[in-house]
């Protein structure tokens, strides 16, 4: 049943990547309990703007929990305190009436801030530019069903294949490191016929992009298992390694 | 009368697509490199276009206005995808999906270029098999196929509840992969916000940089939009919150004809508004109607019931429940085509038998879970039900889903002829931003088709026919005067906008529009709603115009200063659309005239006056826009009246 809260936010401001960021405290009043996390955002934000404040910036599109934009670390956790969700899946709900929420970005070398809860991710299209994808180009492919597939291994490359790209993972390990990310891509493509043809290839440029691009190594803590609003296996980074191990044998 | 000329090639229907790529004109590989391609967008069919063409050589420039290509709306599509494979032999064919589009879409769209669409189907999941897209399989290996609304046969493939998004990550990858070899340069972040037009050819953007906010000015031989749709105009609908009709807009204003924009789909299930703090509606799949049974109390006052809390809907009986699209509808029964379903969900909500707020009927499993077992409704449909349950808090395996129409696409757009170019030369639009192939409805699982279509399998042919001629044209310096003085009319545009310093926050404004838009050019429509709306409208524009806030400056990012850009945009698309449907005297597919029904309360066409595609010119900031007709020849099928009884 509907209810309505007050809360107190704790919001990261920052105006720019260069520039010093700080929390700036504001006050939300008869929120509802049905509405979704962004829309309380929504409704801090009218409220800014109706004191001729500047609106806090956050990164949102799709608030169905596909498009992998949103993106805040909710009370020390990524996509805050709902598991198997993104940020914009997250209601009122799951918040006691006068409570403090905290909201910072994510925070990783590798995702500089672009201003207040908005970082830059795109080191994550230059690691699938590497080597996250089959290399054929459009005609002059074999028929879809020319190629039988064992169902187990299309639906583990399709659990491995529903991430979402929002750099929870990143954002969840001490070490800032994008093992999760890499080893879902590269795991959903080994597992195919169509994407094994290349797929030493594929890990080795990938980790190396990684490295290249200031992520951290991976120390197995499964903090970015727990955090993946997609429930990402870490069970692929074990596959990314088998699979990398071998293009280095193989050299 | 150029404006018209659609381009259909001669010959019979099933040749006519051959005939054209038998006799275009084609680019040798060492002129493509001098070529350069600007893609605006990064969907389906922007992605798999700027994919493609930068794979043959041509120098490609694509915009996005998210932080990456993946971002794009596509990826929210959750169904799956049409192609006339017949794997499962159950009596499909190119025909037969050709066909069943045409009469989907209630004879509005071209026969011609629907049969192109159905032709490039197969080729489609062939090339998305190939990129490792994971769609569903049977334990023999082979591919798996569900049924849809709109047809008698299994025609459609899919991923999970997650289609749009694997297959978007498909082209998305393949774009990437030619982002790394240097044949497309991405730009993140960036906005279109004004065509260049240079001696009648669009020749280039002006682009605002999101972040910076600096404008900054591209040349192309040739301008794709692949920018979706205009459902946002709506304020609320299941697009994305960033969707917008501005590219569209920019068009329009620079002379491109703007066809049928009064043509928008209503989803008939969605999960219903529960809120004025609501931001944004959300969509459940159509293919749950596949295992979900749709209805509302019989009673009357078991509604009343229910709307007061005192009755559970597990409580009433079969005997009390009116299953209204199986009963009105027996041949395809809770598949019929989404506009059929969402007209039968108001009738009976405006009837007084709606359940939660009153604007909601039930989506129920319960049958097919007694049928299939939990297990393999979980297997099916897991993630969308986990979805409905973190945004209701309501168990939708002991509890039937409450849904709503709300609005989700528009078959309208800008104006293509058959080769998807515009009625101004080198200018393309792609995609749901075109108007080409849905006619009046688009049915389930044919967005995500011709996306693909138009990105792979279409444009990459037809805009070598246009690019041909241009091999000896230079790349112009964006240093003439044409860019120069576009970027000071976006430079002042936006000087404007943020002098005004109002009182009224851009959303408080949009939201009122969305009021008036759902009000009166949403579900049903009339001719005095439809006045009321104009006049209503141009009243919203004054007020933006006068009123509107917006914080911080043009330098840096400044989502306020986007929003209020677009919504400029929005409203002078909602005038359009109601000017359009107040012209449109019938009903067909989406477009519901209440003067115009049958008895039975079905959509009645009027063939001998409105067979033929609207298309609007614009006139100027106080004129208005002038209505053209592409007169719709159909000369293989006749124009039935829809039955799915």
């Amino acid at each position: 049943m509907e209810k309505t809260i007050n809360l107190t936010l704790k919001v990261w401001r920052q105006n720019g990547p260069k520039e010093k960021g700080r929390f700036e405290t504001y006050q939300v009043s008869n929120i509802s309990t049905d509405s979704s996390f962004l829309e309380m955002m929504d409704i801090l934000n009218e409220q800014l703007v109706n004191d001729n404040q500047e609106p806090i910036a956050f990164d949102h599109d799709c608030r169905e929990g596909i498009c992998g934009m949103c993106s805040l670390y909710i009370n020390g956790r990524p996509h805050g305190p709902d598991g198997e969700i993104t940020t914009c899946q997250l209601h009122m709900r799951k918040f006691k009436d006068g409570e403090t929420i905290t909201i910072e970005p994510w925070r990783a070398a590798a995702f500089p801030i672009i201003k207040d809860l908005i970082v830059d991710r795109t080191a994550f299209d230059k690691i699938i530019g590497a080597g996250g994808y089959v290399s054929v180009n459009t005609g002059g492919v074999p028929d879809a069903n020319a190629i039988p597939i064992a169902r187990p291994a299309a639906e583990e490359a399709m659990d491995a294949a529903s991430c979402i790209g929002c750099g929870a993972c990143v954002a969840a390990c001490k070490n800032s490191s994008a093992m999760l990310f890499v080893s879902a891509k590269v795991s959903q493509l080994a597992l195919l016929p169509q994407g094994k043809v290349e797929a030493k290839r594929r890990a080795k440029a990938m980790v190396s992009k990684m490295d290249e691009l200031g992520f951290g190594g991976c120390t197995n803590t499964g903090a970015c298992e727990v955090e993946c609003p997609k429930s990402i296996s870490i069970a692929h980074i074990s596959r990314l390694n088998r699979e990398y191990l071998k293009s280095r044998l193989s050299e | 009368m150029s404006v018209f000329n659609s381009k259909i090639p001669e010959g019979p229907l099933a040749q006519k697509w051959t005939n054209y790529k038998d006799h275009q004109k084609l680019v040798n590989p060492s002129n493509k490199r001098k070529l350069d391609v600007i893609i605006v967008g990064t969907g389906l069919a922007g992605a798999s276009a700027a994919a493609s063409l930068g794979e043959m050589g041509f120098n490609v420039k694509n915009f996005t206005i998210q932080d990456s290509p993946r971002r794009a709306h596509s990826i929210a599509a959750q169904g799956g995808i049409n192609a006339a494979k017949n794997y499962p032999n159950d009596g499909d064919s190119v025909y037969r999906l050709f066909y069943d589009t045409i009469k989907g879409g209630d004879y509005r769209a071209r026969e011609a270029n629907v049969h192109r669409l159905a032709e490039v189907s197969n080729a489609i999941i062939d090339q998305c098999v190939a990129q490792g897209v994971p769609f569903a399989r049977e334990y023999g290996g082979l591919l798996d196929n569900r049924s849809f609304g709109g047809a008698q046969v299994s025609r459609t493939f899919y991923a999970r509840g997650q289609t749009g998004q694997q297959l978007l990550l498909g082209a998305y990858q393949a774009l990437m992969r030619q982002v790394n070899a240097g044949s497309v340069k991405m730009y993140t972040r960036n906005e279109l916000v004004e065509i260049v037009i240079v001696d009648g050819k669009a020749r280039g953007i002006i682009t605002r940089d999101l972040v910076t906010g600096k404008l900054e000015r591209h040349f192309g031989h040739a301008v794709v939009l692949a920018t979706g749709g205009y459902g946002n105009t709506f304020f609320l609908s299941t697009n994305a919150m960033g969707s917008n009709g501005s590219a569209a807009v920019k068009a329009f204003h620079k002379g491109a004809m703007f066809a049928n924009p009064c043509m928008a789909q209503i989803h008939p299930t969605c999960i219903p508004v529960h809120g004025e703090f609501q931001s944004k509606l959300t969509l459940m799949s159509e293919s749950l109607r596949n295992d979900g049974r749709i209805w509302v109390p019989a009673k009357k006052e078991d509604a009343e019931a229910i709307r007061a809390g005192k009755l559970k809907p597990t409580e009433i009986g079969e005997e009390d429940r009116d299953y209204y699209l199986e009963r009105r509808y027996p041949a395809f029964g809770n598949l019929v085509p989404r506009d059929v379903a969402s007209r039968a969900a108001k009738e009976r909500c405006d009837a007084g038998y709606g359940v939660g707020t009153g604007l909601a009927v039930y989506l129920d499993f319960k049958s097919s879970i007694d049928r299939l077992g939990k297990d393999v409704i979980e297997g099916r449909y897991g993630n969308l039900f986990q979805m409905y349950e973190k945004i209701v808090d309501d168990n939708p395996y002991e509890t039937p889903m409450m849904i709503y129409p709300a609005i989700h696409y528009t078959m309208g757009g800008i104006w293509v002829d058959y080769e998807l170019q515009t009625n101004i030369p080198g200018l393309f639009a792609a995609g749901e931003a075109n108007f080409s192939d849905h006619g009046a409805n688009r049915l389930g699982a044919s967005a995500l088709m011709q996306g693909l279509a138009d990105g792979y399998f279409v444009l990459p042919y037809t805009i070598q026919n246009y690019l041909a001629d241009d091999i000896r044209m230079p790349r112009m310096t964006t240093e003439e005067k044409e860019f120069v003085e576009a970027e000071k009319a976006v430079k002042d545009r936006f000087e404007k906008l943020l002098s005004i310093q109002g009182n009224r926050s851009v959303d408080s404004i949009h939201k009122e529009l969305g009021l008036v838009m759902w009000d009166f050019v949403g579900m049903g429509r009339n001719a005095e709603g439809l006045k009321k709306a104009i006049k209503r409208i141009a009243e919203i524009k004054k007020e933006f115009w006068t009123n509107v806030r917006i914080p911080g400056n043009k330098e840096g990012m400044n989502v306020e200063l986007e929003k209020a850009s677009r919504l400029a945009d929005f409203i002078e698309i909602g005038a359009l659309m109601a000017r359009d449907a107040l012209d449109r005297e019938e009903s067909c597919g989406g477009h519901f005239r209440e003067e115009y029904q049958t008895g039975e309360g079905e959509a009645l066409r009027q063939d001998d006056k409105f067979a033929y595609v609207s298309c609007w010119e614009y006139k100027g900031e106080d004129a208005e826009p002038a209505l053209h007709k592409e007169e719709l020849v159909y000369e293989f099928v006749e124009m039935l009246q829809r039955n799915y009884k």
